[in-house]
């Protein structure tokens, strides 16, 4: 069946093909297409019957014909050659070497699509990961074997805040990073791309990075396979080869969009924006496959980059997305707009795995009071600046200016930093008591009265 | 013998003549598990429980001749399930980390021998009805299982096995029917999980079922047998409060069937349940729970039928005359596999996608939930949670409101309260229940006969406030009256000293009934007291400087729910802080 070529297409358009007088095709398996000027293509069986074979070509059907167009089925599904070989490596979105250098050769072939990994075999995530980010560190840390998804928008900084992490990720106590990073692409712009290459190169790791590109003018369809194959390469990584893989993703929202351009061809039902109804399956099938499994050494951390289009966090992407992934780090527009950097809007962010990671044993003990005190206080404090907005603020109250300083401070130190600046967790606490000072202890109620006697700075503005 | 025709996602096209809707077919060269939803012809159209990449047309199919089933026996409590009841722990000894498809595990350990104690009325030769009694298990310590006769076996007992060790397969008893037939009974039986089971007749709930989370036993009750849903964005708190649900509250067994969602939530709960104590027996956790998981990662059509799977579970205990409360999370997860399921079969969607009859098997499973008189005369209780996960946090969408209409007790979560951190993020002008009327008996009669009035203050409390924020929010604060500013003020009060509960607060995760009322009543008499002085003309400024505010809003994690002395002792001193106030206002005048 391999090595029969058929030239019994009897329809093509809008990327899918139909191919009559095939018997026997497995559903989901990789098909080789020949067009007429002998060019190859790829593409993937969706729907398999006696008599009707549906093929999506991945690169498209454009200059297609049926009398001149010669398929051949490889019964098998996407295969990933994985060694220790691919550290150091650039591929492209269906894992063909695109760096000019000579292919992967290995009897180890693995399915993309993964297999579902057993609950009963997966380990709690409670390594907390220092970022070297106060925003993320003090108030949404990040755990080993996390998804911790950043949203973004159009024109944020989101890629130079994932480099941030890239470079600055590391287990407390440890003198640098002992991660190795699986990074995927797709529908970027050959600026993104070459920013993080560059990035890498910079801070001398990228012979521990294994690349996945599918840039904005390649095929659309192949965006599908981009985050599969480079999740394949991280669990190799992370189960077999024992590392601690960081994935970075970006952007999950061009993965979506060339998911609902398949959907369309294919004619499925649209639920929500016309993406399909499995989006979120979809989805899923992709985040899930970070963590951690018992007796195994390894991890895998995953941060996809999603840029919400104008900016909407209810949009199907980013909240199938938040409601998959253990939390979200949001950036935002008038943070970043006032010039702060990283302009992590700490409100809408979260980590739900962070109740685990941090306190006595993890991190220090009143991490915990100290981020929930800070999420009050910084609420508190915008509610007053609303307040201040139409009122002005001669009108409030001392307390209320007291929040106002405090807001502002808060945005300017706390979440303000350096792009190259990789603050302790120590560091960032001991930041957030200088600010919290700013405030009376009274007013301070997420905080233990023992911790305020060893932490406040007593009393009003010490800043 | 048939054969695959087509492969389409989950669906399979079947040439498999005299299958009956419902029933299992076994698939493929690697034998892929499925249920028949339609016939045409010679054909059969099949939902896969397991991903059907490989599949070809061609490859055999057979009917396996009965529903989904589940197997309801010893051995069911401590364990974790996937979405058609295959144990995942010894999914995982047999077939590694990933979960291979075609894996076929018996739910029920059939190498293990239970101690069986007969149940002393049963006598050989005497008649036998569905759902009696047979005998006993002691499952867990905590937990005994009572092994029931099938629902529908009904006959003259012919004989049964004395007490001893025996293994699920083994026969113990044989049951003569009235058609003459002779029926071997095992300490486990198969029912469908799309089949209700029987019961004698429906009863009222009566007893509140008691979670220890202030919001929602004080303010939005829910009684043993009744319906709630939580529905919330992501990131407000859902799966933490089905958490503390699970933990802390007073049922006998709790099933929480993890549909569709995250895997490490799943882990979580694994690895931090067997930790804990169960408040009101003092046993690990664990011992009286169960677990469904379909992560969101694992098949789709499974993740449809882990609802019913958890469901039936939850009527098996409740049919022993156990009170049982099942958390399905999420409801919305369930909805979207019908819709995609549908979707494939090319049924007109109507609303967002979903197909037209979402409203009415929303509201049928819904209807599974209740207390009864079983078969045998006990009775049972099964309350039903089911979280709700609306896009973009709109409650208008159809699975929320659908199910907004089916269920009493409505916990609606706010994304600004957890925005804020306000945990629970429950919103307490959105939330409502309609079993206040009996859960006041209760509480009238068990904690304290002011509860009704005390809750209905708090509530008047905290919806004027919100109209006087509003004002706030347009002119600031000072165009308050110094009534209104007081209200406001404790309103804040109510929030932070109250309806905040940190889940993570050793002290405060639980708050038992009479703890939850003495805070209650607590902050509502300092709100009395300061409402009394500024309607003699005190300043709502002075009053809100006290050092009694900020202190009310610690009492709740410095005092335990078991020791509830000291706090009784502040609240008694209350009026004398007001008295000092008052003192000192009576000698320097209005003007303070």
């Amino acid at each position: 069946m391999k090595n029969i070529e058929f030239r019994t297409a009897t329809s093509a358009q809008g990327g899918l093909i139909v191919m009559a007088g095939v018997p026997g095709v497995a559903a989901g398996s990789r098909v080789q297409i020949k067009d007429h000027a002998g060019n190859l293509r790829n593409g993937l069986v969706i729907r398999s019957a006696d008599d009707a074979v549906l093929v999506e070509v991945f690169e498209g059907t454009d200059e297609l014909d049926l009398e001149r167009t010669w398929v051949r089925f490889l019964d098998e599904p996407f295969r990933l050659p994985v060694s220790r070989d691919i550290l150091g490596r650039v591929f492209n979105g269906a894992g063909l070497a695109r760096d000019g250098r000579p292919p992967i050769i290995s009897a180890d072939r693995r399915d993309v699509n993964g297999e579902p990994l057993n609950p009963a075999a997966r380990a709690y995530p409670r390594e907390f990961i220092q970022t070297g980010i106060s925003a993320i560190d003090g108030m949404n840390s990040l755990t080993r074997g996390q998804k911790l998804p950043v949203f973004s928008g159009g024109g944020l900084p989101h890629n130079r805040v994932a480099a941030q992490i890239v470079r600055q990720a590391k287990l407390l106590g440890e003198e640098s990073s002992e991660f190795v990073v699986v990074f995927a692409a797709f529908g970027a712009s050959h600026a993104d791309a070459r920013f993080f290459q560059e990035s890498f190169e910079e801070s001398g790791v990228l012979n521990k990075v294994v690349m996945f590109l599918n840039l904005a003018d390649e095929p659309v369809i192949e965006r599908l396979l981009t985050p599969r194959a480079a999740l394949t390469a991280a669990e190799y990584l992370a189960f077999d080869l024992d590392y601690h893989v960081l994935v970075v993703m970006t952007d999950m929202t061009a993965y979506a969009e060339a998911l609902r351009e398949v959907a369309v061809l294919r004619g499925d039902v649209p639920a929500r924006k016309g993406y399909p109804g499995y989006l979120y399956s979809d989805l899923a099938e992709i985040y899930e496959r970070a963590g951690r499994i018992k007796n195994r050494r390894g991890s895998i951390t995953l941060i996809p980059v999603l840029s919400m289009p104008s900016d909407d966090i209810t949009h199907p992407i980013p909240d199938l997305t938040g409601y998959i992934t253990e939390g979200q780090i949001v950036l935002g527009r008038e943070l970043s707009n006032q010039g702060v950097y990283p302009p992590v809007s700490v409100l809408p962010s979260l980590s739900r795995l962070m109740k685990d990671g941090i306190g006595k044993n993890f991190t220090r003990e009143d991490h915990p009071h100290v981020a929930s005190q800070l999420f009050a206080s910084y609420a508190k404090a915008l509610e007053v600046r609303g307040l201040a907005a139409i009122i002005g603020a001669e009108e409030l109250s001392d307390a209320d200016r007291r929040y106002l300083r405090f807001a502002e401070a808060f945005e300017r130190r706390f979440i303000g930093q350096g792009e190259d600046e990789d603050r302790s967790v120590f560091e960032t606490l001991n930041i957030a008591w200088d600010l919290l000072s700013m405030l009376p202890p009274e007013a301070l109620i997420r905080v233990s009265e023992e911790e305020l006697a060893k932490y406040h700075k007593g009393g009003v503005g010490s800043v | 013998m048939g054969k695959i025709l087509e492969v389409n996602g989950p669906l399979v096209k079947l040439e498999l003549p005299e299958t009956v809707i419902g029933e299992q077919v076994r698939v493929g060269r690697i034998g892929l598990v499925g249920e028949v939803i339609g016939r045409d012809g010679e054909t059969a159209l099949a939902q896969l429980y397991e991903d059907t990449a490989g599949l070809k047309p061609g490859e055999v199919a057979e009917g396996l001749g009965w529903p989904l089933s589940v197997e309801l026996g010893p051995g069911l409590l401590n364990a974790i399930f996937d979405g058609v009841q295959r144990p995942l722990n010894a999914v995982w000894e047999q077939s590694g980390d990933r979960i291979a498809r075609g894996v076929a595990v018996p739910s029920l350990p059939r190498d293990k021998r239970w101690h069986f104690v007969p149940d002393p009325h049963r006598r050989a030769e005497t008649p036998l009805a569905g759902g009696d009694v047979l005998g006993t298990v002691q499952e867990t310590e905590s937990i005994l299982h009572r092994i029931l006769t099938p629902p529908l076996v009904h006959g003259e007992l012919l004989e049964l096995a004395p007490e001893g060790d025996y293994t699920v397969d083994e026969v113990i008893g044989r049951v003569k029917r009235h058609d003459g037939r002779i029926e071997k009974l095992h300490l486990f039986h198969r029912w469908p999980v799309r089949t209700p089971r029987p019961f004698k007749h429906r009863d009222h709930a009566v007893k509140p079922l008691i979670t220890g989370q202030r919001i929602l036993d004080t303010f939005y009750p829910l009684l043993k047998g009744g319906k709630a849903a939580i529905p919330g964005p992501f990131g407000a708190g859902k799966t933490m409060l089905q958490q503390q649900i699970a933990r802390w509250c007073n049922a006998e067994i709790v099933i929480y069937v993890g549909c569709g969602e995250r895997g490490n939530e799943l882990t979580d709960v694994l690895e931090f349940m067997p930790e804990l104590k169960d408040p009101h027996t003092g046993r690990p956790l664990m011992e009286r729970t169960l677990l469904v998981a379909n992560t969101s990662n694992m098949p789709v059509v499974a993740r449809e039928a882990s609802i019913y799977v958890g469901i039936t579970l939850a009527e098996y205990f409740r049919d022993q005359g156990y009170d049982v409360v099942m958390v399905a999370d999420s409801t919305s997860r369930w909805a979207e596999a019908l819709r995609e399921v549908a979707g494939r079969l090319g049924q007109m969607p109507v609303e967002e996608g979903y197909p037209a009859y979402l409203g009415s098997r929303l509201a049928a499973f819904y209807e599974r939930a209740g207390r009864v008189e079983t078969l045998s005369g006990d009775h049972g209780s099964v309350t039903l949670i089911g979280a709700v996960s609306p896009p973009g946090g709109d409650f208008s969408e159809p699975v929320t409101s659908h199910t907004k209409e089916i269920i009493q007790t409505f916990w609606a979560l706010s994304k600004e309260l957890a925005d804020a951190r306000h945990y629970p993020a429950v919103d307490w002008l959105e939330s409502f229940s309609g079993y206040v009327p009996s859960a006041a008996k209760w509480w009238a009669e068990n904690v304290d006969p002011g509860w009704e009035t005390a809750r209905a203050e708090a509530l008047d409390l905290l919806a004027e406030s919100e109209e006087l924020q509003r004002i706030v929010n347009l002119v600031g604060v000072e165009a308050l009256s110094s009534e209104q500013r007081w209200t406001l003020e404790s309103a804040g009060l109510i929030k932070e000293g109250l309806l905040q509960q940190a889940a993570t607060d050793d002290t405060d995760s639980f708050a038992s009934p009479e703890k939850q009322y003495a805070l209650l009543a607590a902050l509502l008499e300092i709100h009395r007291q300061g409402m009394k002085l500024v309607k003699l003309g005190a300043s709502a400024r002075r009053l809100i400087q006290m050092p009694l505010l900020a202190q009310a809003r610690r009492w709740k994690s410095q005092h335990k729910s078991e020791d509830l002395a000291a706090l009784k002792d502040k609240i008694a001193r209350i009026p004398a802080e007001f008295e000092q106030i008052a003192l000192d206002y009576a000698q320097s005048g209005p003007a303070a």
